[in-house]
């Protein structure tokens, strides 16, 4: 054989999964999150009873692709005195960031991108915490006054807000105690439990520092419009600004995919192993069979005849879906496909769960200000972090060494977590009310009217 | 074949952006170049198989180190183009002093190659695939036999981050 | 893996880059950030040999000089903001406070 050729072709054999997965992730995952932005619309209209884009496309289905023809056509304008190299550089390095750290997450017990990595929890959340350096890196290249106060004050919020997550993802790797994907997963399905139901506070210290890590309500006040402008992303227009804004629906997709392999049981059903409700297994196809029977009623309902079609087209591909997912429930030569097709329809829900309650907690939250989002940080979810992780592991050893029941055990590291949190937030109640007690009174309103000719 | 072109592309973007960062003028551009250099090195580290250092690298040094590195210059940042000299009086002593040190050691190298029966005798590596789990076996490593060092480095860390505050608060 | 050599070349090559920064830059900050270059050099050179003798220990070293190297960059960073503070420069030959 050419000598030349074969490298080429042995490293394609061993590597076109992988190669293949990665540029279905670099292409498809843009994608998802114009959509996600889509959903983001279309629930908040629901909130606040109003139906959201409806113009474009059915439903406003087409949204996300007229948005990104948009954005693609617009003109790019660069500050004057930017930083050209640094301004190219900084949206790519957050986006790139988001996408590698797609790379290492497992959708399914055999739907990885690439190999089992051994750090692999750790992989994900260190290369999504590289994102930050976009953010810096573009609030300081655009030269403005606006961008790099937003940038400052996003960066030390994702810095805050990063330690806090870390020390609650490693109290379930306690319980894990491994950092292998597929192996955390396994290890709750040893447990027979998810682990949030064994350390729940832990759980929701990471949901409050991944939503702090994504600049999301209610702590998105670095790119909130009424603050500074935009934040970072002020002198960012057309496709450098879309690379930012896919950048931070990927990081939210990311970092519901790492709070569900360690948390949520990854694609493990409900209850993993108990065998009376294996009937659970049904659940993936019925349901898809479900939405594409709503869709055929709402069908018949349509006004206009391209909507007609467009449902029936949607009900017909969840139909399709459906059959994927019942067939080889049924079909006997089929049944080993079954926990890697309905595991990826349990985490795909998991995640899909996170991201709503993500986007149900910017549309009800007021905004945190940037004083108050520090405090927080520091003050509460570090200290209760490390009480947990010690808690955690003293449950632990309790379980191991002296035989306690487990469920005990995790109860009582529930129990001091929850007092520790009581003990920081009187702290913290005891600080503001000093706080404003040194504050001077507030000056009475003058009586004299300045407008008065 | 993989391993050396891997390799290859490491080492060639370590040093082109290791090089590029010591002659630049912006200090911001210093420090992105230095970024790609981490990342590079963290590459040579995954590919020597040590999983662990190769994260750790990315988390501590582009993710921690650098952020602060590019606060500062931030902070610090004055009208750049108005620096005149980049480098120092010393630049063509030093260039010549490294350069010879550049000279023996790779003469030192290049002779040592293939010798048999001099220098020590470096075993043949392990196999990849035999390699004991890198997370697994750091642990070990840290918490059994060098767990007294571990412990100096976590005060090392209290110390130093105690220093950062009390040096860089501003004096009210 | 490759043989070892290659390695220890990159590692001198990086150590010595870091070193021509270390002495001919003016600018403190970029003397610092090849302090980083050259204790990254040593890294590769610790993990290098760390995988061919198969002893974790010099990953473990390895990991020490990363968390060395945040600490000493942090004091470092401190020292120079609170003398930016005083001098507004940060400049090395005009840091010369005791020069009489």
């Amino acid at each position: 054989m050419n000598p030349t050729i074969h490298p080429v072709l042995a490293f394609l054999q061993t590597w076109w999964v992988e190669l293949v997965c990665g540029v279905v992730i670099v292409a498809v995952v843009p994608l998802v999150a114009g959509y996600l932005v889509l959903l983001e619309r279309k629930l908040m209209a629901d909130m606040q009873a109003r139906l959201g884009p409806m113009r474009v496309g059915p439903h406003g289905l087409l949204q996300p692709i007229a948005d990104a023809l948009k954005l693609l056509i617009k003109e790019d304008i660069i500050p004057d005195h930017a930083d050209k190299m640094i301004f190219w550089l900084a949206p790519v390095a957050s986006m790139t960031a988001a996408l590698t750290a797609m790379g290492g997450i497992a959708f399914g017990p055999s739907f990885l991108v690439a190999r089992d990595i051994n750090v692999g929890l750790l992989f994900v959340v260190g290369v999504s915490s590289m994102g930050l350096l976009g953010i810096m890196l573009g609030g300081w290249a655009s030269n403005s006054h606006y961008s790099i106060m937003g940038s400052l004050r996003s960066t030390a919020q994702l810095v805050s807000y990063e330690t806090a997550g870390g020390l609650a993802l490693i109290s379930g790797l306690l319980l894990a105690g491994t950092l292998k994907i597929r192996a955390i997963v396994a290890a709750q399905e040893q447990y027979g439990v998810w682990f949030v139901f064994l350390v729940p506070v832990a759980f929701f210290i990471y949901l409050v520092a991944s939503i702090a890590e994504t600049n999301r309500a209610p702590f998105d006040l670095p790119e909130a419009e009424s603050e500074l402008v935009a934040g970072y992303m002020t002198e960012y227009s057309g496709f450098r600004w879309a690379c930012y804004f896919l950048g931070e629906y990927s990081n939210m997709i990311v970092v519901g995919a790492v709070a569900t392999t360690l948390f949520l049981g990854g694609w493990l059903r409900p209850f993993p192993h108990v065998r009376w409700m294996n009937w659970l297994d049904a659940v993936p196809a019925v349901f898809t069979a479900a939405v594409g029977a709503y869709c055929v009623y709402r069908a018949g309902k349509q006004p206009v005849r391209v909507q007609v079609w467009f449902m029936w087209g949607v009900a017909l591909m969840c139909f399709a879906v459906a059959l994927i997912l019942g067939v080889p429930l049924l079909a006997a030569p089929l049944k080993f496909m079954v926990p890697g097709l309905n595991g990826a329809f349990w985490f795909l829900l998991k995640i899909s769960g996170y991201i709503y309650l993500f986007m149900w907690l910017r549309f009800t939250l007021p905004r945190y200000r940037f004083d108050q989002l520090m405090h927080l940080g520091w003050y509460i979810l570090i200290p209760l972090a490390i009480v947990n992780v010690l808690a955690v592991g003293m449950a632990m050893i309790l379980e191991m060494q002296y035989g306690w029941n487990r469920w005990l055990a995790m109860l009582l590291t529930t129990m001091i977590t929850l007092a520790a949190a009581l003990y920081l937030l009187y702290l913290n109640d005891k600080r503001a009310a000093a706080a404003s007690l040194a504050a001077p009174p507030p000056e009475e309103p003058s009586t004299e009217d300045s407008y008065a000719g | 074949m993989l391993d050396k072109i891997i390799f290859f592309f490491f080492a060639g973007v370590a040093i082109l952006s290791a090089a590029m960062m010591v002659t630049r003028r912006n200090a911001m551009h210093s420090a992105v170049f230095l970024i790609t250099t981490l990342l590079a090195t963290a590459g040579i580290f995954l590919q020597l198989r040590a999983e662990f250092i190769f994260i750790a690298q990315v988390i501590v040094y582009v993710a921690g180190i650098m952020v602060l590195f590019i606060f500062v210059i931030m902070l610090v940042s004055l009208d750049v183009a108005v620096h005149e000299m980049q480098f120092s009086r010393q630049k063509w002593v030093a260039l010549f002093v490294t350069l010879a040190l550049a000279l023996e050691v790779g003469v030192m190298l290049w002779s040592s190659r293939q010798v048999p029966g001099q220098g020590f005798l470096l075993p043949n590596a392990v196999p990849a695939g035999k390699l004991p789990p890198n997370t697994e076996a750091l642990a070990h490593g840290l918490f059994d036999a060098y767990l007294l060092p571990f412990e100096i480095a976590s005060v090392l860390l209290l110390v130093a981050m105690v220093g950062a505050v009390v040096m860089a608060k501003k004096r009210t | 893996m490759m043989p070892i050599g290659y390695y220890l070349f990159l590692s001198m090559a990086l150590f010595l880059i870091g070193a021509i920064g270390v002495i001919t830059r003016r600018n403190v900050i970029v003397v610092l950030m090849s302090i980083e270059l050259v204790l990254n050099a040593a890294n590769i050179n610790l993990v290098a040999f760390s995988r061919i003798f198969g002893d974790v220990a010099g990953q473990v070293f390895a990991l020490f000089i990363i968390a060395d190297a945040a600490a000493e960059a942090a004091v470092g960073l401190g020292i120079i903001i609170a003398f930016f503070r005083n001098r507004e420069t940060v400049l090395e030959d005009e840091m010369d406070l005791l020069k009489w």
